[in-house]
């Protein structure tokens, strides 16, 4: 049972951290962002090449997934979306860009890495074996690391000048920048942070369970019920949702191992029954 | 749309003409049999996107329009092969079906809006694949293969619609099915949107609370309106069963769930004919795309998102009158 639980810590320490992406850029500008997956599979492709590739320290290849991605996610919002939202009768229509920037991510995956799965050399080796739980080592450093990241991501978000523009923003739009927030500027922040998160977490698993290029939908799929189940654009949720899923995959595959391959349809199934009951989440405002 | 009478018929005939008679005519012409699959594919999905487009009118975004029309391929897969029934038969078990499903699951969900209602929608369509995998009489990942053709139709003795096997060209056969099924289910559609429901189901897109509060029976009419789009959903995906001959769980993923929206997306939210002729240039455009090889993904996405920072209201929200083109 520890071994279970410790597990489901560590994979929620991960999801944690993807939703929170998700969800900041969906508080900042309401777009629903189908690409995220997309981003992470990139973060994880760009550490293979640094550190598997190159050789250069981890530390540098998990700056760069960080770094370029930041640089994509800004460069989407200022060319992309601020277009279209400013453009267009429906606010929706900002989820078809969003679904085409993923198949253009998807291709562009493709082209430049193949479709082979890429593993690299373990950053840390042996294996913690202690109070019946085993974990090995790498795994525990990825988790640490994963928590370190969202902690600093609390603090920035609840301390640092621009994180308090930017909740100001998610609150109510029109209000902050009667305030004097400059809007555009805070949601193009916003935008390279939440993709720069998803590029850090694609970094950071690389070193643990590989990459391929076909797994950037299943994880855009796990990050969003992992908002649901915490609620759209509220931080707090995304990381209990992040927590909750990892700790119910986690129990899941063990407790109905007999049963076949059914945790997901589990998951999804008692989903759907919560958010009849609570449509907006554990901490959502309603709306979405 | 505010031209007059005759010129809505007199479009309406030009339509009916090119579907029926010219398409066919240049097909035997050229001698692209090829052609016919991809038309038919068209005209199906193109029904699946207008069911999509009325949750959308509503003021849902749909994203589980390939839960139902899996759905309704296994209903019509599994009566045919397990029970003997007629196809002809199935196809309005499997819509009912699908339809009555719908209603069930909408009562809940319906009550979610904006982003939550979609991602459940799409998560709903991860439930349907799974389902598909996990129950015993889907018969798991190896899937349903070798259903027989559509047989003979007849009513009082008279054949109205000859065994599909018995055909030489089926295809033709499937195409004239599937291209009926697509100009009955938009003429249902037109005549849904124009009527007096059509007139509340776009206050429930504008304002659910206004409309609740002048009378309107909010819950009642948003699970009509989901239970219609199911049942679009489910007669596209028992045809599709129907040609392809088989069905597997991965028939219908998230991502043709996600490009039933973008059909949407594309031809414009603010026309009943805009998902058949998102459905058609998308779909032909993949098509046409082939050549490029490796390319393809590539150039469609990236022509879309061009596409879309051009033209975010749909490709008819262009005042030429381009919508005649199929």
């Amino acid at each position: 049972m520890e071994q279970v639980i410790a597990n489901g810590l560590y994979l929620g320490a991960q999801y944690a951290l993807i939703a929170l992406g998700l969800t900041l850029i969906f508080a900042l500008m309401n777009v629903l962002n189908f690409a995220h997956g997309q981003m992470y599979v990139l973060g994880g492709f760009i550490t293979y090449t640094v550190y598997g590739q190159l050789g250069l320290p981890f530390v540098v290849a998990l700056l760069a997934s960080g770094v370029t991605l930041a640089v994509i996610g800004a460069l989407m919002e200022k060319f992309l979306f601020r277009t279209v939202i400013r453009r267009s009768h429906r606010e929706e229509s900002t989820m078809l860009l969003a679904a085409a920037t993923a198949f253009f991510f998807d291709a562009v995956i493709l082209l430049m890495f193949g479709e082979k799965q890429r593993g690299v050399p373990k950053i840390v080796k042996g294996v913690f074996n202690q109070a019946g739980i085993i974990m090995p080592y790498d795994r525990l450093v990825v988790g640490a690391l994963a928590i370190v990241f969202i902690a600093a991501f609390v603090l920035y978000m609840q301390y640092s000048r621009v994180g308090r523009a930017m909740r100001a923003l998610a609150q109510d739009r029109v209000a902050a920048q009667l305030m004097g927030v400059r809007v555009d500027r805070y949601s193009m922040i916003g935008f390279a942070l939440g993709a720069m998160l998803a590029g850090v977490v694609g970094g950071l698993l690389v070193t643990i369970t590989g990459v391929n290029s076909g797994i950037g939908g299943p994880i855009s799929i796990k990050a969003f019920l992992m908002v649901m189940i915490g609620g759209a654009g509220v931080v707090g949720g995304a990381i209990a949702g992040g927590f909750i899923l990892g700790m119910m995959e986690s129990v899941g595959l063990t407790v109905l191992r007999e049963y076949g391959d059914v945790t997901y349809l589990v998951i999804f199934a008692a989903l759907m029954v919560f958010l009849s009951i609570r449509p907006n989440g554990l901490m959502g405002k309603p709306w979405g | 749309m505010t031209r007059n009478r005759n010129m809505k018929l007199a479009s309406v005939a030009a339509f009916l003409a090119i579907v029926f008679i010219a398409v066919p005519a240049a097909i035997s012409l050229s001698g692209r049999i090829d052609l016919y699959y991809t038309l038919t594919s068209v005209a199906l999905l193109s029904i699946a996107s207008a069911g999509v487009w009325l949750t959308f009118y509503i003021g849902r975004i749909n994203i589980g329009q390939g839960a139902y029309a899996l759905m309704g391929a296994y209903v019509s897969a599994i009566l045919v092969m397990d029970h003997g029934w007629s196809f002809w038969l199935t196809l309005p078990v499997a819509g009912l079906f699908c339809a009555a499903a719908s209603v069930l699951i909408g009562l809940p969900i319906l009550r979610l809006r904006g982003v939550y209602f979609a991602m459940v929608t799409l998560t709903l369509t991860e439930v349907a694949r799974l389902l598909a995998l996990a129950l015993p009489i889907t018969n798991g990942a190896k899937g349903i293969v070798s259903i027989p053709l559509p047989g003979a139709l007849s009513v009082f003795g008279l054949t109205i619609i000859p065994d599909f096997a018995t055909l030489q060209n089926s295809r033709l056969a499937f195409y004239l099915l599937a291209v009926t099924l697509m100009v009955a289910c938009f003429g249902v559609m037109y005549r849904l949107v124009h009527s007096r429901i059509g007139k509340l189901c776009q206050s429930l897109q504008q304002n659910e609370e206004l409309a609740s509060s002048i009378g309107v029976n909010i819950a009642y009419l948003r699970v009509i309106a989901y239970a219609v789009s199911s049942f679009f959903g489910g007669v596209a995906g028992a045809i599709f069963a129907a040609i392809s001959q088989s069905i597997y769980p991965s028939s219908f993923t998230v991502t043709d769930s996600v490009n039933f929206m973008l059909n949407c997306f594309l031809g414009g939210l603010g026309y009943v004919f805009g998902p058949m002729l998102g459905t058609l240039v998308l779909y032909f455009g993949w098509d046409m795309l082939f050549q490029t090889g490796q390319f393809q993904l590539l150039i469609y996405s990236g022509l879309m998102i061009v596409l879309m920072l051009v033209l975010p209201n749909g490709l008819l929200s262009l005042t030429v009158p381009t919508r005649k083109k199929a």
